[in-house]
Formats: C-alpha cells, structure tokens, sequence
C-alpha cells in the first residue's frame, strides 16, 4: 500500500512534528553547548550582548572533579532504580488482585490510581508536612502511640523517604498498564494449567510474567525518562541535603544557588549523556520487547 | 493536496486559538513580586487603598522564599522585565545594584523621609553610598525565651547572656517526658536558613568565613569550637530531628509550647506573642548570646522592594514603594491591627513613637539590630561585608552546599571533622572558580 | 468451563484489595479531611478523623489572599491549548508512522521520546532567553508552546500504538472506495482511533496540569496557573498545616475529578500498545 505519493505526504505529515521537535531539541541544546564552553557568571556582569569569554573544557572538567559528582550520579541511579523496582513489582501484585473478582471494583481503582493525578509538589508538601514531620505528622503519631521513637523521616531515612513519595505517584501508573495487560490474559491458559496442576507460583513464572513482559518494558521505558528529571520532590523535601542529591538537582544547584551558567551547561551536557547511556542500556536489554 | 489544506485549517484554528493568549496587555497595572511572609500578605490586604488612592492598579506574585529567589534571580539576569518591583533582601541588593540592575531609589520624595530609614538597613540596602532597595521590614535576631519554664528551673536570663549560659539554661530547661526541648535552633540546610544561622553564630566565635585573602577558614580552631558547641547543645537540649528545622519548625515548635528557647529572626517576636501562640503571655527577650571574643550572634536583614532597572513603570513603581515603606502604612496597619503587628525594623521613628516602645519585643529588636554592624561582624578582619553571609555573588551557592554538610553532620551521618574537610575544599573550589584565589 | 469463584475468596480478595486502595488513596484523603480543621485541630495530637467542627474558614482565607479562579482558568487554558496543539500536530505524524512504516520509523520515534530527557534545569536560561527575546514571557501562549513539545514524543507515541492496531485492509477498502487521504482520515481512520485519542487527550491533559517546572518560572501575574498558586502556600511563616492542605485541595481537585470521571477512557487507552 505503501505508494510513492503516499510516501511523499506521509513525510509531509510527519514533518511537523519532526522539525517542531528538533528545534526544541536543537536549539537549546546548541546553546548549552556554547555556554558550557564559556565563562558564564550572570551575577558578575556575563551576558551575551557583553560576549561570553571562552574558556574550553575547564567547565567539564570541573563539574566532573567536584566531590559532588559521582555521588549525585550514585543518587539518580539508586533513586531511579529503587522507584523502578518498587512500582514494577507492586505494581505486578497489585494490578493481579484487582483483576480477581471483587465487589466494589471500579471504586478501587479510583483510589488506588488518585496519586497519578496529584501534581508533584503538592504530592511532595503533603507527604513532607502531614506524614513525615518528625512532631506533627500522622506517622509521628502513629509510632507514639505504638510506643516507639517517632522517626525523622527526611533526615535519617531521607533518599529512601523520597523514593517512597515519588513510588506512590507512579505505582498507579504502572498498575493501570499492567492491568490492562493481565486483562489482555488468556484465561483458559491460565485455567488449563491450573488443571494439570501447575502450582500457582508456576503459573504465574511461566504464563503471566512472559505475558507482562512487553507492559514491563513500557513501564520501565516511560518511568525512566520521567524519574530521571525527578525535581520538586527534592526541591520541597530536602532541597538536596542528606546524599538526596541527584544529577538534575546537582545543576539546578550550578545554575540557580551559584548562578554559573557555564557550569551548570556543562553539568547539563553530563546529563544527556547518562540519559543516554541509559536509553541505550534500556534498548538493549528491553528493546527485543518492543517490536514496534 | 486536499490534506494539505486540512492541515492549514488546523494550523490557522490552532494560532487563532493562541493569539488571544499572547495579548496580554498592560496598562496602568504594576506587578509585584514577593515573598509569602506575615507581613507581605498583610500588605497585599491594603492594596486596595493604594490603588483608590493613586489609580494604580497592582498584581502579586506570591511566592515561598526558595522559589522567589529563583524566579526573581533569572528574570534579573535575563533582563525579563516580568516585573515592576520585586522583593529582594540585603544579600541581592548591592550585588544587583552593582550591576546596574536596580533603578536608585535616590529622588524618593521629601515627605517619605529617607533619613529615617535605620542607617543599618539603609546601609546593607546600598552600594557606594545609593540605596537601591527600601525597607520593608528589618531583623535582627535575639534569643526569645519561656519565662514561666526559665523561672522552674531556677534561672534568670541575663539582658545579654553567653553561650555557656545559654547551653546550661537550656539543659535545665529540658525535660524530654513532657515533650519540651530546653533549646530550638535552625539546623536547616539552606543559606538563609540553617547556614544564616550557623554564620551568625560563628562570628561569636571568633569564627570567619574568608581571611584577608579570600582562604576559606574551616579548618581554624574556631569553626571546630562552634559546630562541636552548637551540636553538643542541641544533642543535649534539641528536638529531635533538629537538622531538618528551619524558621518554620521552629515557630511552630515555639508556639505549641516545645521550646524553652529559641534564638531566631525579631520578627518570630510578634508571632510568638500573638493568637497562634499558646505561650503568648511567657514569652521573654534577650539579645543573642556571645562568648565575651567581642561579637554577638545576631544577624542583620531586610526585606526590601527593588524596582528592576528595564521596567517601564519606574514613577508607579516608585510611588508604590514610597506608599508600602512610609510611616502612614505604618500607621495605617497599626490602626487597623494594632501596633504589634506593623512591620518592624525599617525605620527610626517608629521606635521613638511612644505607643510602640510599649511592645515587648519593640526595645530587644531596635538593640539587636544596633548591635548588628555587617561591616565588622567578624572577631579577626575579614574581606566581605555581611554577617550571617558574605555579599559576595558566589555566596548563596556555596553556603548552600556547606550548609548541607553541617546538617549532615548535626543528623549525625558524618562527624564535623569531615563536614569541615569538605566545606573547605567546596569554598576553595568554588572561589578558585571565581577567581578570587 | 468458567472458573467457579467461591465467596469466601471473593471476601478476602475484596477486603485486601480496599485495604490496599485505602492505604495509597490514605494521604489525598488526609490532606481534603485536614483542609475542614482548624490550624489547632490540624496539628493536634492524637490526629482527628471524624470528631471535629468542620468549618470552611481555610478556604475563605486562601480565596481572599488569591484569585482561585484565575489561577484555575490559567490552568485550563494552557493545559488544555497545549493539548489540542499537540494532538494536531502528532495525528499525522503518528498516522504516517502507523500506516506508511519506513525502516527509520522506530528510530524516529526513540529519537522523539530521547528529547524528553533534556533535563529542565540543564535549559532554563535558554529558554528563559528565548522567551524574553520573543516577548513570550508570562504568556499562555508560550507556555502552551513549551507543554506541547514536552509531551508531544508520548502524543505520538500514544496515537502511533492505537493507529497500529487498525487494521490496514480497511483503509485500503476505503481507498478502493474512492476516497480521498482527507476523506480517509476524517471519516475512516478518526471514529475507529476516537478512544485512542481520547485517552491521550487525557493523559496529555494531565501531565500538563501537572508540569511544575516551566509553569512556575516563565510565568509572573498574568498566566501563572495552579503550580504558582500552590507555590505561595508552600512554605509560609509558621506550619499552617490546615490552610496548605485547602490550597493544596483547591489545586488537585479539578483534575482529580475530571480523572475519576474519565478514568474508564484513560485506563482503556493507558496501554502504549502493551496489549496484543
């Protein structure tokens, strides 16, 4: 079907979405580049009209020697892969028992996909301010009257405090892919095996965890590059402190507390790279899944 | 063909849909951006007789502190002229007036009376001399105290106590089976919040951010003794969870009853003794305490307005700063709410008007902020003018990552030995970059 | 032969699956329960569930100190501009990929998706410079702009999955028919991917409402939408824990409904082609 004058209108029709893009991507990008190579000190008086002086690879350099860099890097990873985890898996168990029968099925699945919609820094407030504050909050309250020594959540517990946060707004996310899939589910597979007394550990090894595995793969894929920008809930819970610091918020230090523009570009740059890196780790182990 | 002109359909409907989004007009309408404090939202309330009298219209951007700063600090910076004022404080002010940024605040009227101005807060809100920022409200900080808990526990507070006093006041004060911690302090990282408050205190010390030649000092005696000081005490004497509490924590600690102290900003006094409060009526104030080297703890700030030099408003801008920053709003406040509650510490007169020296807190504010000079905080000299920072652009960014590791220390994950290692080589990183060094 | 489902499983699946429900809808239902008390009865200890003096009071004080309406309706518009801007732009995009498939096809669409993990903070000034230079700042307009190519790569991702699943012969019966590639689209392809689009709409819809990092710093009084509303409530002299969870209620409401409405669309659509 694939004439030569369809052909020509489909790249006609794809082209604004292409050029739209790669200009988005272009564009700033370009100026990163060029910042990153320069002395870009707003607050000392820098700016483009007065030329940016070039100064060559010192900004990579030294974004990359300063002690803050590879235990940000460790942050991202550890906050990105602990969020993966935990809403992949829950995500697995939760979206099974919602496909069993139940009564009162469609009010569940309101209240267990709610977090989705909650913006980001309310969902950061809330959790820092109502649940976690170490005197007011509701698990402060909750570990009294057990008897226990109230916990100081974001100082003692901090990165895992905010992978639990930003675990809550995703989990829906991944229940209601998953779901779908396991719906997708040929029950009399499942039920045939059940007869010839596959053990229900089996089952679900061999049947419905190779069924899931393309929706695994989208959730993962998605929830990277989401999780990998991860911002206001560092920014309102801890502001970086207490090895919460991952690469984003590391330049968003760079550029906005120390106002050093060609830092933080170069930082930006460092980014892009490791947002591929990981694409590309992605594709490779995940991407036979996806034969789009 | 047929498809093309679809999508010029869709294209036109799309921009017409937009070009009503992209008129927006101004016309006699200043905007101001600013902070979410007490007194700044007190202010947005009286907007309305500003504009009955002038007929100038006024919209507010309100924002918590962190992201005012931000979003105050590139629009400066990339000349976007969002705004007509902006709140700004003592740290910004002479760096962006360096800069050309601000527009001098130099013909403000004969009936606003600049020379009334605190000579401290006109002196922290120029550069060479020009003010370019008006005082909104101004602050010291002080030590404020639970009379009824100082009193069981056998003490007095002095006018103007010493650490040493202080730290046994508070572990007397302590009595952790009914919930009151003998001392609240800021352990919040942050350069306005914990790190203010750890800089303020280090100048009591002896202690100095620079020497003479822009050498970070974290590795002096002095820093040790003030870290290993304040972390003992508040070990001792502190809620738990201390190294998360800032100016907010704080005060809500004070206000539930928490607290026997808290040495804090003066304008937490009018809270603390207000209707939130539920220790209003045992509240005491002393100046903050000092270790005989010469130099308290106390610090010095304002917040002030700034008209951004790209604005087109500059005569309405300024008629509004005249307007929010004269003795009528004072006046006009203290009619309507009561003389408690005006904003504080900008300006002389107001401290000679017999109907506010009544206030508790009003004669501890005017000292502290007299005994503050940002010009010579430190024990030895040092290069920079500020006490609880240094008016220097790369500050903010480096006392926020120091700060993070002092409360990284205080939380008890690294010893202050380490959080001193790396706070000196982040500053001598970061002023290498700068060069200064 | 239907698998018989006994009560006494159905009784316990039930119980853990509102115990779990309950659990993750726990802290949206504590900060709407918490915005009806007053700032003493907010902090008190131990916590109030039910035996309190509800008052209104907090969402009196927030609507005084700013204009929920516009701030909604900002909301609204840019949400929703950037929404129809990007579904317009990536139907044909996403039908040339589904129907028209070249071998560059998935490269283009991994190469769309890449350009979301430019991090925010790495372009601010960039940006911001862009858009004084283009006098776009504190306009809808721009931000619409911005939204869309944010989440146009997962626009045409979406609608690429849904348009895949159409089967060809179809559209080539069409063809046959004598149809236009105008005709064609409007009258064949769009009724059968309506759901698909629907839910993209809303999941588009959502990410833009919730987009907190461009809404806040290219915005200043005129098209700041709910993210700066919330942001002067965030952290205010003291813990008003009562007043930040009515802004915080006033914020997600909205959105909450419209997702609790819609969700039977949203969940049906939410699949980027997972299911075969």
């Amino acid at each position: 079907m694939a004439t030569k004058a369809s052909r020509s209108a489909a790249r006609m029709m794809m082209a604004p979405a292409v050029v739209l893009l790669l200009g988005w991507m272009l564009v700033p990008l370009i100026m990163t580049l060029w910042f990153s190579f320069t002395k870009y000190l707003p607050l000392r008086g820098d700016s483009i009209e007065r030329g940016l002086d070039w100064v060559g690879f010192s900004n990579y350099s030294r974004f990359i020697s300063s002690s803050s860099f590879w235990p940000s890097i460790q942050t991202t990873l550890i906050m990105v892969g602990g969020v993966l985890l935990i809403t992949v898996v829950l995500g697995i168990l939760l979206a099974m028992l919602l496909d069993q029968p139940m009564w009162g099925q469609g009010v569940v699945r309101i209240l267990v996909i709610a977090p989705f919609f909650v913006m980001p820094t309310v969902s950061a407030l809330v959790w820092k301010n109502m649940l976690m504050d170490p005197v007011n909050g509701i698990f402060s309250h909750l570990w009294r009257f057990f008897g226990a020594e109230p916990v100081a959540w974001l100082q003692d517990a901090s990165l895992s405090s905010i992978v639990l946060i930003v675990s809550w707004q995703w989990l829906p996310f991944a229940t209601l892919i998953l779901l779908t899939a396991i719906q997708s589910l040929d029950s009399e597979q499942l039920e045939a095996a059940e007869m010839d007394g596959a053990p229900a550990l089996k089952r679900f090894w061999f049947i419905v965890l190779p069924h899931l595995a393309r929706a695994i793969t989208i959730v993962i894929l998605i929830q990277t590059i989401f999780l990998l920008s991860i911002f206001a809930e560092i920014f309102v819970t801890t502001g970086g402190a207490f090895g919460t610091r991952t690469l984003t918020y590391l330049i968003f230090q760079r550029v906005i507390d120390s106002q050093n523009i060609g830092l933080g570009s170069a930082g930006g740059v460092y980014a892009i790279i490791l947002a591929n890196i990981v694409a590309i780790f992605l594709m490779r182990i995940v991407g036979k899944n996806l034969d789009t | 063909m047929s498809f093309k002109s679809t999508f010029c359909a869709a294209t036109a409907l799309s921009l017409v849909t937009a070009s009503g989004a992209f008129a927006d007009a101004h016309s006699a309408t200043i905007t101001i951006a600013t902070v979410n404090n007490g007194d700044m939202i007190r202010m947005q309330g009286y907007t309305d007789n500003f504009t009955a009298e002038t007929g100038i219209a006024v919209e507010w951007v309100t924002l918590e502190e962190n992201v005012l700063r931000q979003r105050v600090t590139t629009d400066i910076t990339t000349k976007g002229g969002a705004f007509d004022i902006m709140t700004i404080g003592m740290y910004e002010t002479p760096i962006w007036g360096a800069n050309g940024w601000l527009v001098p605040l130099d013909d403000l009227s004969a009936e606003y009376d600049v020379d009334d101005i605190l000579p401290a807060m006109a002196g922290g809100l120029s550069h060479e001399g020009t003010l370019y920022a008006a005082p909104f409200y101004g602050e010291s900080s002080m030590i404020m105290y639970r009379t009824d808990l100082m009193e069981a526990a056998g003490l007095e507070m002095p006018d103007a106590p010493t650490w040493e006093f202080v730290a046994e006041a508070a572990a007397a004060m302590t009595d952790r089976d009914n919930d009151i911690n003998g001392i609240c302090l800021r352990g919040k990282a942050g350069w306005g919040e914990g790190g203010a408050f750890i800089t303020a205190m280090s100048n009591s010390f002896g202690a100095r951010w620079f020497d003479m030649d822009w050498n970070a000092q974290f590795d002096t005696e002095q820093w040790a003794n003030t870290l290993n000081f304040y972390k003992g005490m508040m070990d001792a004497s502190g809620p738990s969870g201390y190294a998360t509490n800032g100016f907010n924590e704080n005060l809500s600690l004070f206000n539930q009853g928490k607290c026997g102290m808290w040495i804090d900003a003066t304008v937490a006094a009018s809270f603390v003794t207000g209707d939130d409060s539920t220790v209003a009526d045992s509240v005491g104030f002393a100046l903050a305490p000092d270790t005989g080297l010469g130099k308290r703890s106390n610090w010095l700030w304002a917040w002030a307005l700034a008209i951004p030099a790209g604005t087109q408003q500059q005569a309405e801008a300024k008629q509004f700063i005249e307007w929010a920053t004269s003795t009528d709003y004072i006046e006009l406040v203290a009619a309507n709410e009561g003389w408690a509650n005006v904003p504080p510490g900008a300006r002389t007169s107001l401290y000679e008007n017999p109907n506010y020296i009544d206030v508790p807190f009003a004669q501890m504010t005017l000292d502290s902020i007299l005994s503050a000079d940002p010009n010579d905080s430190t024990v030895d000299p040092s290069p920079y003018v500020g006490i609880q920072f240094a008016a220097i652009p790369e500050f903010a960014g480096i006392a926020t990552e120091v700060s993070q590791e002092f409360s990284a220390a205080y939380a008890g994950q690294q010893s202050i030995e380490e959080a001193l290692e790396k706070a000196q080589a982040i500053t001598n990183e970061a002023m290498e970059a700068a060069g200064y060094r | 032969m239907a698998r018989a489902v006994t009560t006494q499983r159905k009784i316990i699946t039930t119980a853990a699956a509102w115990t779990i429900g309950l659990l993750i809808f726990f802290p949206i239902y504590w900060t709407i329960l918490t915005s009806f008390k007053t700032e003493a009865q907010a902090i008190n200890d131990p916590p109030l569930f039910f035996a309190f003096d509800w008052t209104l009071e907090n969402y009196a004080v927030v609507q005084e100190r700013s204009d929920y309406m516009k701030f909604l309706w900002n909301s609204v518009i840019i949400a929703g501009g950037s929404t129809i801007l990007g579904i317009l732009v990536a139907i044909p995009a996403a039908w040339s990929m589904a129907f028209v498939p070249s071998k560059r096809t998935k490269d283009i669409l991994l190469w769309m998706l890449s350009t979301k993990m430019l991090p925010a903070v790495g372009v601010l000034y960039p940006i911001s410079l862009i858009f004084v230079e283009f006098n776009l700042l504190d306009t809808r307009g721009g931000l619409m702009v911005v939204l869309m190519l944010i989440n146009l790569p997962i626009i045409v991702w979406m609608l690429y999955t849904y348009f895949k699943e159409i089967p060809g012969e179809i559209l080539e019966a069409a063809r046959m028919d004598g149809a236009t590639l105008k005709e064609e689209l409007l009258y064949v392809l769009t009724p059968m991917a309506i759901p698909g689009i629907a839910s993209t709409v809303l999941l588009n819809f959502i990410l833009a409402w919730n987009e907190a990092f461009w809404t806040l710093n290219l915005t200043a009084a005129n098209a700041a939408p709910l993210t700066a509303f919330i942001a002067s409530y965030s952290s205010p002299e003291g813990l008003f824990f009562a007043k930040l969870s009515a802004a915080s209620t006033m914020a997600i409401a909205p959105i909450l409904i419209l997702g609790w409405f819609s969700q039977k669309q949203l969940v049906r659509g939410l699949t980027f082609g997972a299911v075969k």
